[in-house]
């Protein structure tokens, strides 16, 4: 390897943490050979790799060695395009996937600690399917799995499942009120889902299975719940097949660039990824969010909201931009993300995370430009330089990834009900 | 005439949702841990099996109205725990079944294509359909299909994945890093696919799995689902577990596969049956009959008989007679979501014949059920089981079994360390795994895009 071990965690560090800066939190975001289009073509690059299961657990453990809070795993329902709303015809990006959720349940028996969040499109699926799936891959990784739900708007996506029609977009069509409550509607229905999501994983209280042989019941159905969820676009009796996981409700996360996305992380996320490009920006972004929560009545729950950044990272600037333009050179364009693009050194961009911290964010999903490079550059150099400045964890902390992140295992509701309705009997 | 000497096919089944499962036994363990799943795969996978099989009901079961808490209940999804157990075997084929009626074919295609990769080639799919209402009521779709519709939405579901797993041939990728070409062609993926059930168009975004196309297996026994099976499936479990009914059904079926141009070997017949080991053939009789009544408690007697007779029973002795009155004709109202209830055309007539078997064996209730629910069930020293299985594939009752074991997940380790040793002994079952997809384990070519037959010629000569 190119680079030093991560340095062993300093003890004097960690007794100084209480009084040091607030940790916080990372999380890194995994997409074929990275996230710059012409990543592939770099020497280093394993394009070849991109479906097979060794590529992701080689990902996975290097994250997992920096000591990260979780991975995401990006997913579409169709081919990938360069084009925000259709389909493109180019042959010179990674095209093709496997699918996310069972991506993560591939690699899960593999990792022990990080959390690992697959993309899921919720416009098109069922949420009684992504329920199950995601206990599921919350059972087989032991507690650290979440689900990052994602809306398509986009027509070409409707057709491969051929049970609605949505109207073609493009960008310019964003503003118009029909398309903005065609985007409320899509959003909704993702509250919706998420609702569906969190009533099928309470469906089972935690002790629903009693496996009673005095009288031959294996559940007490009585902790079997109904959810008879009603809404515009499904409607959903419950309860689920699988029974709770083991988080309880394993972490629902959503990434948002405007209003609209940003209320559906206020109202039902735990985790929100945004997008500022400078602190002020992330400022308004997270009070903007902070006033949805307390809107939905949520204020006491906490909600963390994390920035994304695409990154370049090198020893020194002047490297991180000469592979910059390098990548941007093989593109035959200069690169353009939804997200800020950070070009430089670790030590640079750990002083832009504490910055932006101080915005009121939780913590930062960074985008590997390259792959292995820039993650490694965030496992081998940005955490020890975070962890040096007493602003990272020095070993895992928790079993699951609600533990990693602070979030408390909900009761389920339903053991909460009945519990309110037996304390409401007079004795 | 003397025919070459055919390997037996072996699967594990499991252990389902229902009353085969024995949950009250001291060695029985979770139905939900991924250790579980990992113990039955890593036996399955040291004895050289060809696949582990998931079954899979997507509402839990209700009777009388409420759910349904003598049997084991609980169950993974069946695509995240299969990809889960890739992780921790090799060579395991990795069956699981996956409704036609609440899912669509491309969410499908894209899963089962993705395992097929992350397992390097070992996805199969138990191709299964849903008619009521009842499970219906989880999903989008909602509603049911009728009886006649089931199998019409299965075929063109099952056509329509197709139709995006050859929607890449698989040399699309060729990710030139000189040239920048990552894809040979634009349009890869490209499908449209218009039927009376499906209008779904676009590109598929899974290139091509090792395997082409999953394994298809099919559960169905009616007239329609024989012909399905024989039309379309790599593998078809049955329930005709005796030799003679087994004989009657391979034919049957096998008969069948000229029609759609198929050969003899390419439609394998698996009947899912039960086995009870012991140190001699009387010790494991008394354990079989033990094990009976674990499965069939009195309670449980009791559900059985009110799924035929279609009535509330449940003041009825289950160590007593038959109930005098007769079952309730017309919709089945008392049980939902079990797939069994249906087999009892006539229910009447059902009971008459119930009736006289109490009456010729001198049976209580319970032991009357106990005798009707059994499954083919083979019991014995490891030697005699060895021999019958053999003999069972020898003389065409079957090409192999799917083996149900009673315990989570501990049911199948006496098989694999006693019957399998003697079955590799006798050379009809392999000592070690000759390819690495389930394909070649099965001796099944790749099914091509073109034709949809087998490309290469047949299984192997051994």
């Amino acid at each position: 390897m190119a680079l030093p071990d991560r340095a062993l965690p300093d003890p004097a560090l960690r007794a100084s943490a209480p009084t040091g800066p607030t940790p916080l939190h990372l999380a890194v975001a995994l997409d074929g050979t990275g996230w710059h289009p012409a990543s592939w073509r770099l020497p280093e690059a394993q394009p070849q790799g991109l479906l097979t299961a060794a590529y992701w657990a080689d990902l996975v453990a290097e994250a997992e060695r920096g000591l990260l809070d979780l991975v995401t795993i990006e997913d579409s329902l169709g081919l990938q395009s360069s084009a925000p709303f259709e389909p493109d015809h180019r042959t010179d990006q990674v095209r093709g996937r496997l699918d996310a959720v069972l991506t993560a349940a591939r690699i899960a028996p593999l990792s022990r600690h990080i959390g690992l969040v697959p993309t899921a499109t919720v416009t098109h699926t069922e949420p009684f399917h992504i329920s199950k799936a995601i206990a599921t891959l919350d059972f087989v990784s032991s507690g650290r799995a979440g689900v990052r739900v994602q809306v398509s708007g986009r027509a070409d996506e409707a057709e491969l499942f051929g049970r609605r029609t949505l109207p073609p977009l493009t960008p310019q069509d964003i503003g118009r009120p029909d398309v903005q409550a065609l985007i409320g509607q899509l959003f909704d229905e993702a509250a919706d889902y998420v609702e569906v999501l969190r009533r099928l994983w309470d469906s089972w209280e935690d002790d629903a299975e009693i496996r009673d042989a005095a009288t031959g019941r294996f559940v007490d159905r009585e902790k079997l719940h109904y959810i008879d969820f009603e809404g515009a676009a499904f409607s959903v009796k419950g309860p689920s097949i699988t029974p709770r996981p083991p988080q309880g409700q394993p972490l629902v996360a959503a990434l948002g660039h405007q209003s609209v996305p940003y209320r559906l992380i206020a109202r039902s996320a735990d985790l929100g990824f945004v997008t500022p490009h400078d602190a002020d920006q992330a400022r308004a972004i997270v009070g903007g969010i902070r006033a949805e929560q307390a809107a939905a009545g949520r204020s006491h729950e906490t909600v963390h909201v994390f920035a994304d950044l695409l990154v370049l990272l090198d020893d020194s600037p002047s490297a991180a931009v000469a592979r910059r333009d390098r990548l941007d050179e093989l593109a035959g364009a200069a690169l353009s993300s939804d997200a800020e693009v950070f070009t430089g050194t670790p030590a640079q961009l750990a002083d832009l995370l504490q910055e932006w911290q101080q915005a009121g964010l939780t913590g930062f999903r960074l985008r590997p430009a390259t792959l292995p490079h820039d993650l490694e550059q965030i496992t081998r150099r940005l955490v020890p330089e975070l962890q040096r400045r007493g602003a990272f964890r020095t070993a895992y902390e928790a079993d699951t990834l609600r533990g990693l992140l602070g979030l408390p295992r909900p009761e389920s509701r339903y053991a909460a009900a009945s519990a309110a309705a037996s304390a409401t009997v007079p004795v | 005439m003397s025919k070459p000497v055919k390997q037996i096919h072996l699967a594990a089944h499991f252990p389902g949702v229902n009353n085969t499962t024995v949950w009250s036994d001291p060695a029985a363990g979770s139905q939900i841990d991924f250790s579980s799943f990992v113990h039955l795969a890593r036996t399955a996978e040291r004895a050289k099996f060809d696949f582990l099989f998931l079954a899979e009901g997507l509402r839990l079961r209700e009777q009388g109205g409420q759910i349904y808490d003598l049997d084991v209940v609980g169950r993974p999804d069946t695509f995240t725990i299969l990809a889960a157990v890739a992780a921790v075997t090799d060579r395991l084929g990795l069956a699981g079944t996956i409704n036609s009626t609440f899912n669509e074919p491309y969410e499908v295609a894209r899963q089962f294509a993705s395992l097929d990769h992350l397992s390097a080639g070992r996805a199969a799919w138990n191709v299964v359909t849903s008619w009521d209402e009842f499970t219906g009521q989880n999903f989008r779709r909602g509603g049911y299909l009728a009886q006649e519709d089931r199998y019409e939405r299965a075929k063109q579901f099952l056509t329509a994945t197709q139709v995006l797993f050859d929607s890449w041939r698989g040399d699309e990728i060729v990710a030139d890093k000189e040239s920048g070409a990552f894809l040979a062609d634009p349009d890869v993926g490209r499908f449209q696919h218009r039927v009376s059930q499906f209008d779904i168009s676009g590109r598929f975004n899974v290139p091509r799995g090792p395997q082409g196309r999953p394994v298809i297996l099919q559960a169905g026994d009616s007239e329609e689902g024989r012909e399905f099976a024989a039309s379309s499936a790599d593998a078809i479990f049955s329930r005709h577990g005796t030799l003679e009914s087994g004989r009657a059904f391979y034919s049957d079926v096998k008969d069948r596969l000229a029609r759609y141009g198929r050969g003899h070997d390419e439609l394998l017949i698996l009947p899912a049956v039960t086995f009870v080991l012991g140190e001699t053939d009387a010790d494991a009789q008394e354990k079989a009959a033990l094990i009976r009544r674990q499965q069939v408690s009195g309670q449980t007697a009791i559900k059985f008989l009110e799924q035929l007779w279609n009535r509330d029973l449940s003041d009825h002795d289950p160590d007593g007679p038959l109930p005098e009155v007769d079952p309730l004709v017309g919709e089945n109202t008392i049980a939902k979501g079990r797939a069994s209830v249906r087999m009892h055309r006539d229910p009447r007539e059902v009971a008459r014949q119930w009736r006289e078997l109490a009456a010729a064996k001198n049976l209580s209730t319970r032991e009357v059920i106990i005798e009707v629910t059994g499954r083919q069930s083979f019991i014995g020293t490891p030697a005699k089981v060895a021999e019958t299985l053999n003999e069972f594939v020898q003389t065409d009752a079957s090409d192999g079994f799917v083996l149900a074991p009673h315990i989570t997940p501990g049911g199948i380790d006496d098989f694999a360390d006693t019957v399998v040793p003697l079955l590799q002994e006798r050379g009809v079952f392999r000592s070690e795994y000759e390819g690495t997809t389930l394909r070649d384990h099965l001796g099944l070519a790749e099914r091509s895009k073109k034709s949809g037959r087998s490309e290469k010629s047949g299984r192997k000569a051994s």
